[in-house]
């Protein structure tokens, strides 16, 4: 019984592991034995992707315990970079996975970059205050993205904002056209990919929260003052924690992105930011597996909730308020906890 | 003269924005919760209001009078159901319901009322028939010679949000209802100890905050005729920017922060872009919050250790 040895902590993240394991194993034997219906087939990869999302905000929102409305917009830089690179390295390299790495790790170094740039404003702020400018900062970079002309030809790359001035050679292409956002993307991404990556987030984002760094992120949530007493450097945890997280989202937008042939800045707006954060916060603060288990679970009801049609959006609205009033009304919760024995509010009540 | 025509565009957009931003920032500031719906609530407003001036033929007035007391049950309805359970959870908790009403409010008028585009009639017109019998639609007043344009909607909506700003600080300077919310913002356990009714006091703060919505979707939609399900989204979110650019839980600042945030865009589309009026928007939004990160009139509260 070695396993039992372990701290709680790790005997959790082991848990997590083998469940992302276990599902990859089922899903592809459910693939392979053509078991798997093609609706749920296509929405493997987006799955994968806003898992990733729901691990990385949590870190932010759970971890840190800092509200962002913005997690879409490194999403997005992640998406456009990664896929500009990917596009313009499509002859030079022609081996996909390869360069499906270099474009998760240039969208993710990317997203890094914005994120470092908007956590210097973030890390003066609090509360709602920082809540808001993450969703200033999602609305700018979907704006921009909005108005970007990329193209690539034998001179390398040319950008020009507002207007197509990119003015490419014979045989150039171009990239991102404003408004169009980008089309004809090869789509490389595929679940296997996914799955590797939300293992790596995993990894990484377990790594962080167990390490000393990640022990301070949390002393900071739980008391700021308290924490700069004891001499934890507020600004330069806060900050590993936000870019962290940006980076995350940032490899998890190129995911998106490589999945379908064309993309636009609009899929990136508040809506998915608030969408990753419904699933962060159903699936519990902090808890990395529930955010995997809601990110999943809510990515598919909608398509499951198809037999209503029309009223499907309607049903996910008010599934979403119940299972909020549920989980946090103390009414609901003495109801439900009289049917779990042995659980904490039973024992200090006893 | 242009400029001209400019800055009173903007005052008036921002007076949409200030009235919007009111329904947040009253609402932040005795609940302490960041109301999402509050969008949709101006959404189902303009529903309302149109449905009532366009098939039912009433009169404007009239349609706002029903709109704002439909909006006002609505607010105060959803306020019970969704809201009140969760006092004493977690804020992001309470986030997320309000998230969730958003949803509803929209996928609900969807199936209501569809998703196809309602073009909102301009009441704000003075008919005027001729000697000849010749019927001439005037929109608005022109001055030096039609250089400065200024329509009766633009007046309206400018004096709607001054008559509502200067009616709101009378009733939560004087009345009673009104002390009682200023008692709730500040403390509310302390607010019942005086014997206030905190959970009557926040339905009203949810009630007039809607009402107000109901008046604002008017007049964005006598703006702005295109009317959709999601109409309500992109102004809920600049107005609720808005309250924070001017200091939440402020009114005087939600008045501020909404009219000099019109005044931003409308300028930024003239002057620099339309494409990338929204970014700079923000942009100063963040700027501002570097140097006064409690916004413009917000108390700057000192943390006690």
């Amino acid at each position: 019984m070695k396993a039992l040895k372990l701290n709680k902590t790790t005997r959790r993240n082991y848990l997590t592991y083998a469940l992302v394991i276990l599902a990859y194993a089922i899903l592809q034997i459910m693939g392979s034995t053509g078991s798997l219906s093609s609706s749920l087939k296509g929405m493997l990869v987006p799955i994968c992707a806003y898992v990733v999302m729901a691990v990385s905000l949590n870190l932010t929102v759970g971890v840190l315990g800092e509200l962002s409305l913005g997690h879409a917009g490194f999403m997005s830089v992640g998406a456009f970079t990664g896929v500009t690179v990917a596009v313009a390295l499509q002859d030079a390299i022609p081996a996909a996975p390869v360069r499906m790495v270099i474009a998760l790790i240039v969208g993710a170094a990317f997203a890094a970059l914005a994120g470092f740039l908007i956590g210097i404003p973030v890390l003066r702020l609090n509360g709602d205050y920082l809540a808001i400018v993450t969703l200033a900062f999602g609305e700018i970079i979907k704006s921009i993205f909005n108005n970007l002309y990329v193209g690539v030809d034998a001179g390398g790359l040319h950008m020009s904002l507002l207007s197509d001035k990119t003015n490419l050679a014979d045989g150039g292409r171009l990239i991102i056209g404003g408004p169009m956002g980008i089309g004809g993307i090869q789509k490389i991404s595929t679940f296997t990919a996914g799955f590797l990556l939300v293992m790596v987030t995993l990894v990484i984002v377990f790594h962080l929260v167990n390490s000393r760094a990640g022990r301070a992120i949390m002393a900071i949530r739980d008391n700021r003052i308290a924490a700069e007493s004891v001499g934890v450097n507020i600004t330069k945890y806060k900050m590993m924690a936000f870019v962290t997280s940006a980076a995350l989202a940032g490899s998890s937008g190129v995911l998106f992105a490589m999945n379908y042939s064309t993309i636009v800045a609009n899929k990136f707006d508040f809506n998915t930011s608030i969408l990753v954060l419904v699933f962060v916060v159903l699936g519990g603060l902090g808890n990395m597996l529930g955010s995997i288990i809601a990110a999943a679970a809510l990515t598919i009801l909608p398509e499951a909730l198809r037999q209503f049609s029309d009223y499907r959006m309607l049903v996910y609205a008010i599934v979403l308020i119940l299972v909020m009033l549920a989980t946090n009304n103390p009414t609901f919760k003495a109801f439900f906890s009289r049917f779990k024995p042995g659980n904490r509010s039973g024992k200090e009540a006893a | 003269m242009t400029f001209l025509n400019f800055l009173i565009s903007g005052i008036s957009l921002g007076s949409i924005y200030a009235i919007i931003a009111l329904g947040y920032t009253m609402v932040y500031g005795i609940a302490k919760m960041l109301n999402f719906a509050h969008g949709d609530v101006i959404m189902v407003g303009s529903y309302i209001c149109f449905f009532a001036v366009s098939r039912y033929e009433m009169p404007l007035l009239a349609g706002v009078v029903l709109a704002m007391a439909v909006c006002t049950v609505l607010g105060i309805v959803v306020e019970r159901l969704a809201y009140k359970p969760l006092r004493q959870a977690p804020s992001l908790a309470v986030l997320i319901t309000a998230i969730g009403v958003s949803y509803f409010l929209q996928n609900a008028a969807q199936l209501l009322w569809t998703s196809s585009p309602k073009v909102f009639p301009n009441a704000f017109v003075i008919k005027s028939v001729d000697s000849q019998g010749v019927e001439t639609v005037k929109t608005g007043i022109q001055l030096f010679d039609g250089q400065l344009n200024i329509s009766y909607v633009t007046l309206v909506t400018i004096a709607a949000c001054v008559i509502i700003m200067a009616g709101l600080t009378l009733f939560t300077t004087y009345t009673k209802m009104g002390k009682a919310m200023r008692a709730c913002s500040e403390d509310k356990g302390a607010a019942q100890l005086m014997g206030i009714n905190v959970n009557g006091t926040i339905s009203m703060t949810f009630a007039i905050g809607s009402a107000l919505a109901a008046i604002a979707g008017v007049l964005l939609c006598s703006a702005y005729p295109t009317l959709v399900p999601t109409t309500g989204s992109m102004p809920g979110i600049k107005a609720f920017t808005a309250a924070v650019f001017g200091g939440i839980g402020s009114i005087p600042g939600a008045l501020l922060g909404g009219i000099l945030l019109g005044i931003i865009q409308i300028f930024t589309q003239a002057y620099i872009s339309t494409q990338l009026a929204d970014a700079v928007v923000f942009a100063v939004l963040i700027v501002v919050l570097l140097v006064k990160p409690a916004g413009l009139l917000g108390k700057q509260i000192r943390e006690k250790v």
